[in-house]
C-alpha cells in the first residue's frame, strides 16, 4: 500500500478510494435516516397500545387526571374488570360465536371454491362472476329483509342470526379459496381420477391438505371478523345483556355508572389481546391471505 | 384409498392409462357433485341476497313498520328522502367529505408505509408486524382508545401537543369541526392491510425496472414516479374501488366515538348510521330500504367513475379482468 506510486497512479488511487469510502457512508447514512423514519412510524402506530396499557393500570381517580405514568401500578384492575362487569361471559359468548361462524365458513366454503376452480362446467364463468359481484354488494341492501326474515323465525336476540348465515359460504373466502385452488397443478387431480378416486375424496383428500394454508388464511379471517364485529350483535343480540358480546358489553361500559375510564382501558386491553396474539402466532397466514386476494384479484 | 401427493407424482401413474379404467369415467361431469358443493352458496345467495335485494327494493315504495304489513306509497319515500329529510343530506355530505379526503389520504398513506418498509436490507418483517398491529384492534376498541387519548381534558395526545408548543389543540371527538379528523386518524391508523396489498405489489416490481431506471441516471423521485407509480396503479385502482364502497358503510367507529361524546350537531353521523336509525330506532324500514337503495346506487356511480377512467391511468402489466 505504501508502495511509490508516479503521480497520476497515486491520484487516481486515492480518488478510487475516497470514492469507496464515500458511498460506504453515505449507504451507512441511507440506512441510518430509513432506520429512523421507520422507527418513528413504528412509535405513531404502537403509541396508542402503549397508552391504553398504561393507562389500564391506573387507579381510577388517577385515570381522569393529567398523568402520565401509573403510580401506584394496580394490576389488581385485569381482575376487578371481571367482577365489575361480566366480562367473562361477554368473552365466552364472542369465542362462541366467532368459533362457530368460523366453522359454518371454512364447512360451506371450500366446496364452491372447489368446484369453481378444479372443474370445468358450463356456467362457472358466470357463477364466479355472481360471486364476484355479491362481495361488492352494500349489505345494508340486504340487511332489512334480512332482519325480517330472522324477526319472523323468532331468532331475535339470540346467536342464530350471527352464526347461521355462515353456514351458506361466505364470497370472500369463496375468492380467496378459489385464487389459491387455481395454483395447484392439475396433473394431481388427473392422477388421482384415473386412480378411481371420486371427486369427493379428491377434494377431501388432496386439495384440501395441500391447501391448508389458504384454509387457515379465511378460518383466520371469518374469526377475526366475528371478534371484530360490532354491526350484527348490535342488530340481534342487544336487546338480551345475557347475550352480550365484548363489542357491544364494552360500547355499552360508559352507560354502566359504576364502570370508569381506567376500567374501560382494562377491558379494551382484555378485548384486542386474543387477536393481537393470535396475529403474532399467524402472522405469515395472515399476510400472505391478505396478499393472495388483492394482488392477484 | 389413502392417495399421498407424493405417489401421485411417481412417474409410473403419471403416465395417463392405468390398465382398467374406462376413459369415460375421467371425462364425465359429476353434475351432482357440482351441485351439492355449491348448494350452500347458492341457498345462501338466493336466500340472503337476491330475495333481500327483492324485497327491499319493493320495500323502498312503502311504509313498513315491521308490525302492520307493508302498504304502498310509491316515490314518496324518495321524495321524502331529498325534499323532507335534512338528516339525509347531512349523513350524505358528512359521508362525502370523509370519502374525498380519507380514500386518497390512505392510500398515499398506504403506499408510503409499504414503500419504506421496501428500503432497509434487514429488520424489515419487524417493522412490518408493527405497522399492521393496529389493523387487527377491534374496531369498538380502537376507537374507545381514541376516544380517551383525545379526550381535550385528560388524554395524553392534547397533552403532548401542548409540550411542542400548540396552546390550544382541538378537541377532537368533542369539537364537530375536529370529530372527522379523529376518526381519519383512527382510519389511519389501521391502515395494515391496505399497506400489505401495496408492499406485495411493490414487490412484485422487477428490479430490472430499477436498475435500467438508475442506469438512465434517474433520481429517486423520478424512478418512483415513472417506474413506480405505474406497476401500482392496479393496487390504487382495486382499494380505491373497495374505498368507495367501504366508506359508504362507515358505521362502527363513528356509531361509537359519537357515543363517546354526545355528537349534537351530528358531525359523525354517516349514511349508514342514517340507514340503522331509520330501519332499527325508528322502524321506518320501508324508508331506510329506499336509503339503502340509493346507497347502492351512489356507490354503483362512482365505482363506475373509477372503472371508467381506469384505462387512462391504470397499467397492466399482463391484462386485465375488466379490459
Amino acid at each position: 500500500m505504501r508502495q511509490k506510486l508516479t503521480g497520476t497512479e497515486s491520484q487516481y488511487y486515492l480518488d478510487a478510494l475516497a470514492a469507496k469510502r464515500k458511498k460506504k457512508v453515505n449507504a451507512f447514512l441511507h440506512a441510518v435516516g430509513q432506520h429512523a423514519v421507520l422507527i418513528s412510524l413504528s412509535a405513531v402506530f404502537l403509541l396508542p397500545l402503549f397508552l391504553v396499557t398504561v393507562i389500564s393500570l391506573m387507579n381510577h381517580g388517577q385515570a381522569e387526571t393529567r398523568s402520565l405514568w401509573p403510580h401506584p401500578f394496580v394490576w389488581h384492575n385485569y381482575l376487578t374488570v371481571f367482577t365489575a362487569v361480566p366480562f367473562l361471559k361477554w368473552t365466552l359468548n364472542t369465542m362462541f360465536v366467532a368459533s362457530l361462524s368460523t366453522l359454518g365458513t371454512v364447512l360451506s366454503s371450500v366446496p364452491p371454491a372447489y368446484v369453481l376452480s378444479r372443474l370445468q362446467w358450463r356456467g362457472r364463468g358466470i357463477t364466479f362472476i355472481i360471486i364476484l359481484s355479491t362481495m361488492m354488494l352494500p349489505g345494508q341492501v340486504t340487511m332489512i329483509p334480512v332482519y325480517i326474515i330472522f324477526a319472523k323465525l323468532h331468532w331475535i336476540p339470540s346467536f342464530l342470526p350471527l352464526i347461521v348465515p355462515s353456514f351458506f359460504a361466505d364470497a370472500f373466502s369463496i375468492f380467496l379459496l378459489r385464487q389459491f385452488f387455481v395454483s395447484i397443478p392439475d396433473e394431481i387431480s388427473d392422477a388421482a381420477r384415473i386412480d378411481g378416486c371420486s371427486e369427493f375424496k379428491l377434494m377431501m383428500r388432496i386439495i384440501v391438505p395441500l391447501a391448508k394454508p389458504a384454509i387457515m388464511a379465511i378460518a383466520l379471517f371469518s374469526f377475526l371478523g366475528s371478534w371484530n364485529d360490532f354491526f350484527g350483535p348490535l342488530l340481534y343480540i342487544v336487546e338480551n345483556p345475557n347475550l352480550w358480546t365484548l363489542g357491544i358489553g364494552l360500547n355499552a361500559f360508559q352507560g354502566l355508572h359504576h364502570v370508569n375510564s381506567n376500567m374501560m382501558m382494562t377491558a379494551s386491553v382484555l378485548f384486542m389481546a386474543p387477536v393481537i396474539i393470535l396475529f403474532f402466532f399467524a402472522q405469515k397466514v395472515f399476510i400472505e391471505g391478505i396478499t393472495l386476494t388483492g394482488v392477484k384479484g | 384409498m389413502g392417495i399421498s401427493p407424493a405417489t401421485l407424482f411417481s412417474p409410473r401413474r403419471s403416465g395417463g392409462s392405468v390398465a382398467g379404467e374406462p376413459k369415460h369415467k375421467r371425462l364425465k361431469r359429476p353434475r351432482l357433485f357440482i351441485f351439492l358443493c355449491l348448494s350452500p352458496w347458492i341457498f345462501g345467495m338466493l336466500g340472503f341476497t337476491l330475495y333481500p335485494m327483492i324485497a327491499s327494493f319493493y320495500q323502498s315504495f312503502t311504509k313498513f313498520n315491521l308490525i302492520e304489513s307493508p302498504k304502498w306509497v310509491g316515490l314518496q319515500n324518495y321524495h321524502r328522502m331529498f325534499f323532507q329529510d335534512p338528516l339525509f343530506w347531512k349523513a350524505l355530505g358528512n359521508t362525502m367529505w370523509i370519502s374525498v379526503i380519507s380514500i386518497p389520504l390512505r392510500i398515499a398513506f398506504a403506499i408510503f408505509a409499504a414503500w419504506i418498509l421496501t428500503k432497509p436490507k434487514r429488520g424489515s418483517n419487524f417493522y412490518r408486524t408493527i405497522f399492521f398491529l393496529p389493523s387487527m384492534v377491534p374496531a369498538v376498541a380502537g376507537t374507545m382508545v381514541f376516544a380517551y387519548i383525545f379526550n381535550p381534558a385528560y388524554g395524553p395526545i392534547n397533552r403532548g401537543l401542548q409540550a411542542v408548543g400548540i396552546k390550544n389543540p382541538p378537541f377532537w371527538f368533542m369539537d364537530p369541526h375536529w370529530s372527522k379528523w379523529g376518526l381519519i386518524i383512527l382510519g389511519l391508523w389501521g391502515i395494515g392491510d391496505t399497506m400489505i396489498i401495496f408492499l406485495a405489489g411493490l414487490l412484485d416490481v422487477p428490479r430490472s425496472l430499477y436498475e435500467a431506471a438508475s442506469l438512465e441516471g434517474a433520481t429517486a423521485w423520478q424512478s418512483f414516479r415513472y417506474v413506480t407509480f405505474p406497476m401500482i396503479t392496479p393496487v390504487i385502482f382495486f382499494s380505491g374501488v373497495t374505498g368507495v364502497i367501504g366508506s359508504f358503510q362507515y358505521f362502527t367507529q363513528a356509531y361509537v366515538a359519537s357515543g363517546q361524546v354526545n355528537d349534537y350537531s351530528h358531525s359523525m353521523y354517516f349514511y349508514a348510521t342514517h340507514i340503522y336509525h331509520e330501519a332499527f330506532q325508528a322502524y321506518e324500514m320501508g324508508y331506510a330500504s329506499a336509503l339503502a337503495w340509493v346507497l347502492l346506487v351512489i356507490t354503483l356511480f362512482f365505482t363506475a367513475i373509477i372503472l371508467k377512467t381506469q384505462k387512462r391511468w391504470v397499467h397492466y402489466p399482463n391484462g386485465s379482468l375488466f379490459k
